[in-house]
């Protein structure tokens, strides 16, 4: 029974992660990489099923808390580079 | 079937480490960076490697693309190009890589139950956990106890490995920082993004639980200093990015984190000598307590405790050392 | 009883998974980054609503039912907030969707 999820999770991963390496620009790489963390948390929990061992749900817990500071790090870093563009030009 | 998921996303895994090696952008880098340490700790579970996965969770899926983010605010947008040919680097790859294949012809098979790690010590372990310390994770058993002294040079690992970064990168704002052309107008965070805002703050407190609950569940399930002082480093980042570096200053000041950095560690080695002042070895802690096995589990508890404070106080000390270098 | 509960959340799970393949294709091919988004948003939001009920099914009333429901709640605070940080740092950046470039857009406030 959970196979069939965990497949297409595995499949989402993988496009995902296609589109990571196609890009084209940086934001398609960080929504990918974003979308890869709630699929991990996702597969986590499943896998903690499949294997019979719910007690390690601990470990997706952990992705879905601290998962999106990396994205807001992602913000902060455009919105300085936004901040200092005139100055950077040299 | 695990196998088979297994081999899948180690293909994946390889993909994505040959992408980031290909990418002269280094943002995208460290994007993919991030994914590696997604599939990694995915990979660690698979192979039922909890604590593992944990610990990579904990560090890969915030601090590490949070740090790598603010190294790259000082440093090029892209790789430089090679300067040299790459011929003599090719063949030893090659060579390395063919003695590497050949050392694992003398392997034992995968999942094979009479490979020599789980005849030597292993099934000592597992016998003698619940007998001399009695928790239910034998991966803390054997790391705060049977291998304490392993655990203890990590921990001065990790102080040693910041110390370093701050003898790089300066403790202090130094006055490089406050005429820094770069540096940024406006250091209030993400304070005019509402939603982020609102609802990292809301997180924050469950972050910091949830660390707090690693810390202290290490014995009873996955978990521990290593992680839990990850995760609570990884709140009080988040809160650092949202109110701003300063408002994060306040809250623990740079002094306080040294403090933590060298107390964990301290800490640590003083429950170690504390046996040998009460007649034992170094690091035993069974004459804590009148009773061994509680003994054993209050120096489990301490030295989890040491490992955490360090840990944060490092973790917190190399995001600052970078945010002082210029903006982030 | 304990069979209808099995079919439930084998519907919920495997509905689930429709909705992350679909999310995933979507992200793959539309055509320019906010489309992406709103495909890449489908996986983030109807999926963990439909999966993560699936296993609690499995669970029953158990710590883990617990540690579900707050994984549930987590995700649906972070992901919807990640994606409105992704938007944000896209357009403070200058990226413009090809449907809204056409049309004359004033430049953001930031």
């Amino acid at each position: 029974m959970y196979y069939v999820v965990t497949f297409a999770l595995i499949i989402t991963m993988a496009l995902a992660l296609t589109r990571a390496i196609l890009g084209p620009s940086v934001y398609d790489r960080v929504l990918a990489v974003n979308m890869l963390g709630t699929k991990t948390v996702l597969l986590l929990s499943v896998i903690a099923f499949l294997m019979g061992r719910p007690d390690f749900l601990d470990l997706a817990l952990a992705y879905a808390l601290i998962n999106f500071i990396g994205v807001f790090a992602v913000l902060e870093f455009f919105r300085n580079r936004a901040a200092k563009q005139p100055e950077e030009k040299p | 079937m695990t196998v088979i998921f297994g081999f899948f996303l180690l293909t994946l895994l390889l993909i994505t480490a040959v992408a980031i090696v290909q990418s002269q952008n280094l943002f995208v880098s460290v994007m993919l960076s991030g994914m590696f340490s997604l599939l990694l700790a995915v990979n660690f579970f698979l192979l039922d490697a909890a604590d593992v996965a944990l610990t990579e969770a904990a560090v890969g899926a915030g601090i590490s693309t949070v740090l790598l983010l603010s190294a790259l605010a000082i440093t090029a947008k892209h790789e430089k190009a090679p300067s040299s040919s790459r011929v003599g680097a090719l063949i030893i790859v090659i060579i390395a890589t063919l003695v590497l294949i050949y050392a694992t012809l003398g392997n034992p098979q995968f999942a094979d139950p009479n490979a020599p790690v789980h005849q030597h010590v292993a099934p000592w372990y597992l016998d003698k956990t619940a007998e001399a310390i009695d928790i239910p994770n034998v991966v803390t058993a054997v790391l705060g106890s049977f291998r304490g002294y392993d655990t203890l040079g990590e921990v001065f690992v990790v102080f040693t490995a910041g110390i370093g970064v701050l003898f790089l990168l300066g403790t202090q704002p130094g006055p490089f920082a406050q005429s820094n052309p770069f540096k940024l107008t406006d250091p209030k965070g993400l304070r005019h993004y509402l939603i982020p805002r609102v609802v990292g703050r809301m997180l924050i407190p469950f972050i910091l639980l949830f660390g707090l609950y690693v810390q202290f569940h290490g014995e009873y399930g996955p978990g521990g200093g290593f992680q839990a002082g990850a995760l609570i480093a990884a709140a009080i980042i988040l809160f650092a990015l949202l109110e701003g570096e300063n408002s994060a200053l306040k809250v623990i000041p740079r002094s306080v984190l040294i403090g933590l950095i060298a107390g964990g560690a301290l800490l640590y080695g003083v429950v170690g000598l504390f046996g040998i002042f009460l007649g034992s070895n170094f690091l035993d802690y069974s004459v804590l307590s009148s009773n061994p096995v509680k003994g054993q589990q209050m120096g489990l508890l301490i030295i989890e405790a040491g490992v955490g404070i360090t840990v944060t106080g490092v973790l917190l000390s190399i995001f600052h050392a970078f945010a002082a270098r210029g903006k982030f | 009883m304990e069979l209808f509960l099995d079919i439930a959340s084998w519907i919920l799970m495997s509905l689930g998974g429709v909705f992350v393949f679909i999310g995933g294709l979507g992200a793959l091919r539309m055509p320019d980054l906010y489309t992406r988004m709103h495909a890449a948003g489908i996986t983030d939001s109807i999926a963990p609503i439909l999966i993560i009920p699936g296993l609690m099914l499995q669970a029953g009333l158990t710590l883990a039912s617990v540690k579900l429901l707050a994984i549930l709640v987590f995700l649906l605070l972070t992901g919807p907030t990640a994606s409105n940080a992704l938007a944000s740092a896209a357009l403070l950046a200058g990226n413009r969707s090809e449907q809204v470039k056409s049309t004359a857009v004033p430049e953001s406030e930031e």
